[in-house]
């Protein structure tokens, strides 16, 4: 049954990853890509972890997808197709990812991944809060500060930037 | 728990929207698409770091704290690059990268 739901997540990715890219109605690019982090937050879901999916679900597709579908009502108008590129540059590009896909897929087939074998730690939302706030070994606290100063970095720059002079 | 299905499937998933936010860099015009196509590619690297992190390590936490932190900065590259583009709109009602080149010459 895990099997069936998995493969279904991974169609549905590759499926809406490739019409985000080639679709011309950008407003349907981005609904496309919410759909791609939809999934994604599905197999980290049944990846068991809970608070990593419930942070993609609330970052990625209500606040990022949310912004870029603002950005698009702002920017366009939403029947405008976008400009194509030239065909030969569109078919360079595909030859390139699909020799970059290749080459890296087979390399992962024969790079023999083995798990280390030892106990699973525990990751549910209790664990990752005392990892997040714990200074001592296996601490993430330094990281957790520097992405609140970038934060509020970001929205600093982001409202002086945009905003009408 | 998924332990049945290789990590393979998982790092050629994650390749797959890698090389397809790639293909999309490289082919859109438009500046929010191109934007698009990182979020893809991001979402790509979650991906394999919490695939890794899950078959590979599991006694450690490292690969999920990393993608945490990527979408931490992937949101405020996204509100600094949006506010980017409206500022780029008013100023030239265009956000073709083609024709925003006024600081070039």
């Amino acid at each position: 049954m895990e099997t069936i739901i998995f493969y279904t997540l991974a169609a549905a990715i590759v499926v809406f990853s490739v019409l985000a890219v080639t679709t011309r109605l950008i407003l349907r690019a981005a609904i496309y890509l919410l759909f791609v982090l939809l999934a994604t937050a599905g197999i980290y879901m049944m990846l068991n972890y809970q608070f990593l999916a419930a942070v993609q679900l609330t970052v990625y597709a209500g606040g990022i997808v949310i912004l870029i579908v603002f950005s698009i009502l702002l920017t366009s108008h939403i029947n405008d197709r976008l400009a194509l590129e030239s065909k030969g540059r569109r078919i360079s590009a595909a030859i390139i990812g699909l020799i970059g896909f290749v080459i890296s897929a087979y390399t992962v087939a024969n790079a023999n991944l083995t798990s280390n074998g030892l106990a699973e730690a525990p990751h549910n939302t209790k664990a990752v809060g005392m990892a997040l706030m714990n200074y001592g070994e296996n601490g993430y606290i330094l990281p957790f500060e520097v992405i609140s100063i970038l934060l509020l970095a970001a929205m600093v720059g982001a409202i002086v930037i945009a905003k009408k002079r | 728990m998924l332990t049945e299905i290789p990590i393979e499937h998982f790092s050629i998933i994650a390749l797959f929207i890698f090389f397809t936010g790639m293909y999309g860099f490289f082919t859109r015009k438009n500046m929010i698409a191109m934007l698009m196509s990182i979020e893809l590619i991001l979402n790509a690297v979650n991906l394999q770091f919490v695939a890794f992190n899950k078959f590979l390590y599991p006694n450690l936490m490292e690969g999920m704290f990393f993608s945490l932190f990527i979408i931490a900065v992937a949101a405020a590259e996204a509100a600094v690059a949006i506010a980017i583009i409206i500022n780029i709109y008013r100023r030239l009602k265009t956000i073709d990268v083609e024709k925003v080149d006024s600081m070039k010459y």
